[in-house]
């Protein structure tokens, strides 16, 4: 459980310990038979990842994991832990099942822009309201990249994709925004290109109590960065640390203006769904009076 | 035994803890908000969970979350919200998940008349979800059945690893009946195949040798770290296959491992049809005005006998067959405009039988004299 892994996050993640081993104990299949596109960030953050697994000391075979559709999706079928790789954008709806069904679990729901924000908008704003102890992880390539490009919820006005050949029309949402409105308790921001500060925000939210969410600025030079002028990945990344900007106490509204604010954004304690759903199963055999399971007249009870 | 008086949805609800049910999410939805409203009284009561998810899409999705993580998991709906719902079915029937689906018939298309009782969602049942799909749906008549055809549904998903549908009606789930309920762990209960070796020899959760095969299921935090997986080639075990045979017998498979074991998941009761010159094709609660239609024509010298289906998918077209031996002529009545008559013709093809059907949009019961009067017509 997420109290326990806590008082493990002792060690500090080694950002120089080798890949292989990684991968051994944290993944499923070797480095060599990942499928991302050649310099894509999803290695990265897969990478990040299993650091941040690592830092928490997590046994992974007490994790599971849901997931709907997109390049990420690839992802948990490389990590060593149980996988539901379900329909697009159910991911916190099936993460919600597996976390009130079994809440030893530590359950982590990777998404997409278009799971999180479009198809699975509901699921994710409900799981976020509930403040089941799910960790969300969105991965924003700035629109749907499985597809080969179109634009999606997080495409930058202006920015050309195959769906947007005269320039992306509409304002994108801004993911942690909506995460903090639907009252989400930890909410984070990172990129790719900060590898080291992404493992530490992302073992921060799966060792919170309760629902986390960290987006993940993970470019698609391939689709996205081709047709805007960053058709490498080194152009993103340096993309990524030319754009970004710390959150800080003090930092002003002109500073954060039309950059990637990063850090733990938000983080409020709030009493955890299945923690309160306990008390409910308490309260409901209490005035069962131990009879649960003999047929009750529950027209009484309703 | 217990007697108690019961609503049919309260019947529905009790079949499922007493086989084993302790994950309920739902959404609702008139007429199968009861059996949500049930399930939240009872499942803190049994030690089990109930959520009200944000939609129809997220209610089965999440009991494909719990039945992944071991708890054997159930959901309930209605036309509109089965519509929903078809999505997820798909997926639970690729990823092999079980999942009981409770569907509380009600007139439609569209909202059409939510309190009005229909029984329209019969192709539906089988044909919603995109792709070749299996599936396994009882249809009781009582609501001492309902009790019992609930267990069965949740022993059925998890044996075969499939979704499997309750498909009601308003008209039963809204009634009240006295019902005898058995000593709860006297009922039978099924689980789903498990893995039994060493987790690191556990592959996934599709290692089938055979096209009838359930491969064993490793729920999640029990060591064997299963990839459910609802799209994608599913491996099979120790077959060196190429990946357009690997996704001809996954399908195959799919549909298999349900089909070959038509005949005892078919399950009809059959009325005085060993005689019949007239039978009647009749399910739910359109059986009663079948049985009492037989009753009056027989009263007037006519051989008539009633087929009751209890599955309607896998449909009983053998038993239909075997029910039809010496008719001349087949009526068909239904809260519909003909789904079942449809299924009855084609199990009846070149037999040469006259098949009409009575049927109700309106969500009023047919009547025992529609369906002979009916019959008489055709006698003409």
């Amino acid at each position: 459980m997420s109290t326990v892994i806590a008082t493990q996050a002792v060690a500090k993640p080694n950002p120089m310990a080798n890949l292989d081993e990684l991968v051994e104990q944290y993944g499923r299949v070797p480095a060599e038979h990942f499928r991302y596109c050649p310099g894509c960030g999803l290695g990265m953050a897969q990478s990040a990842l299993m650091r941040a697994f690592q830092r928490l000391q997590i046994d992974m075979s007490q994790v599971a994991g849901a997931g709907g559709s997109g390049c990420y999706s690839i992802m948990g079928h490389y990590l060593n832990m149980g996988v539901l790789h379900g329909g697009h954008g159910r991911g916190a709806a099936m993460a919600t099942g597996m976390k009130l069904a079994n809440p030893h679990l530590t359950v982590v729901n990777l998404q997409g822009d278009g799971d999180s924000l479009s198809i699975g908008g509901n699921h994710t704003i409900h799981a976020a309201r509930r403040n089941i102890d799910v960790t969300v992880v969105m991965f924003n390539n700035f629109g749907y990249g499985d597809t080969g490009g179109q634009y999606g919820a997080t495409t930058p006005k202006g920015s050309f994709t195959e769906t947007s050949p005269y320039g992306m029309p509409e304002e994108p949402f801004d993911a942690c925004k909506l995460m903090i409105g639907a009252g989400a308790t930890f909410v984070a921001r990172s990129t790719v290109y900060h590898a080291v500060h992404l493992t530490k925000v992302l073992a921060e939210a799966i060792a919170w109590k309760g629902f986390s969410f960290v987006e993940v600025m993970q470019h698609c030079h391939v689709l996205w960065g081709k047709r805007n002028g960053m058709p490498k990945a080194t152009d993103m990344l340096n993309y990524y640390r030319d754009n970004s900007v710390f959150s800080t106490p003090n930092l002003k509204r002109e500073e954060q203006e039309g950059k990637f604010v990063l850090g733990v954004l938000h983080k409020q304690a709030r009493p955890e769904f299945t923690e309160e759903y306990a008390k409910i199963r308490k309260l409901a055999a209490a005035r069962a009076g131990g009879q649960g399971l003999s047929p009750l007249n529950t027209g009484g009870a309703v | 035994m217990t007697r108690r008086l019961l609503m049919g949805s309260e019947a529905i609800c009790e079949g499922a803890i007493a086989a084993g049910v302790r994950f309920y999410a739902g959404y609702p939805i008139t007429p199968a908000t009861e059996v949500a409203e049930f399930m939240s009284a009872r499942m803190p009561q049994v030690g089990g969970s109930y959520v009200q998810m944000e939609d129809e899409m997220g209610s089965f999705a999440a009991a494909m979350g719990a039945s992944c993580a071991g708890v054997k998991a159930m959901t309930a709906s209605s036309g509109p919200g089965l519509a929903l719902m078809q999505e997820e079915i798909g997926h639970a029937i690729a990823g092999e998940i079980p999942v009981v689906l409770v569907n509380v018939g009600r007139h439609g298309p569209g909202i059409g008349n939510a309190t009005g009782s229909a029984q329209m969602e019969v192709m539906q049942a089988k044909y919603g979800p995109n792709g070749d799909c299996p599936m396994i749906a009882l249809s009781p008549s009582t609501i001492e059945e309902a009790f019992w055809l609930t267990v069965k549904c949740v022993n059925l998903a998890e044996r075969y690893r499939t979704p499997t549908i309750l498909l009601t009606e308003g008209l039963l789930a809204l009634q009240r009946s006295v019902v005898d309920l058995p000593d709860y762990g006297k009922v039978e209960t099924w689980e789903r195949p498990r893995p039994e070796g060493a987790p690191s020899e556990y592959a996934n959760p599709y290692m089938a040798t055979s096209l009838t095969a359930v491969p064993p299921m490793g729920d999640f935090g029990t060591g064997y770290r299963s990839i459910f997986r609802t799209g994608g080639i599913q491996p099979q075990h120790g077959a060196k296959m190429t990946r357009f045979e690997a996704q001809h017998f996954s399908t195959t498979r799919l549909n298999q491992k349900v089909e070959a074991h038509r005949d005892e998941l078919a399950l009809t009761e059959a009325l005085q049809t060993e005689d019949a010159d007239v039978l009647y094709v009749a399910f739910g609660t359109q059986f009663h005005p079948a049985r009492a239609a037989m009753q009056m024509a027989r009263a007037k010298g006519i051989k008539a006998g009633v087929l009751r289906l209890i599955t309607i998918w896998p449909f009983p077209d053998k038993a239909i067959r075997q029910a039809a031996q010496h008719a001349k002529l087949a009526v068909v009545p239904e809260m519909n405009l003909g789904q079942l008559r449809g299924l009855v013709t084609q199990a009846l093809a070149g037999s040469g039988i006259r098949i009409d059907g009575v049927n109700h949009v309106n969500s009023l019961t047919i009547t025992p004299q529609e369906i002979l009067a009916k019959t008489e017509d055709m006698l003409r």
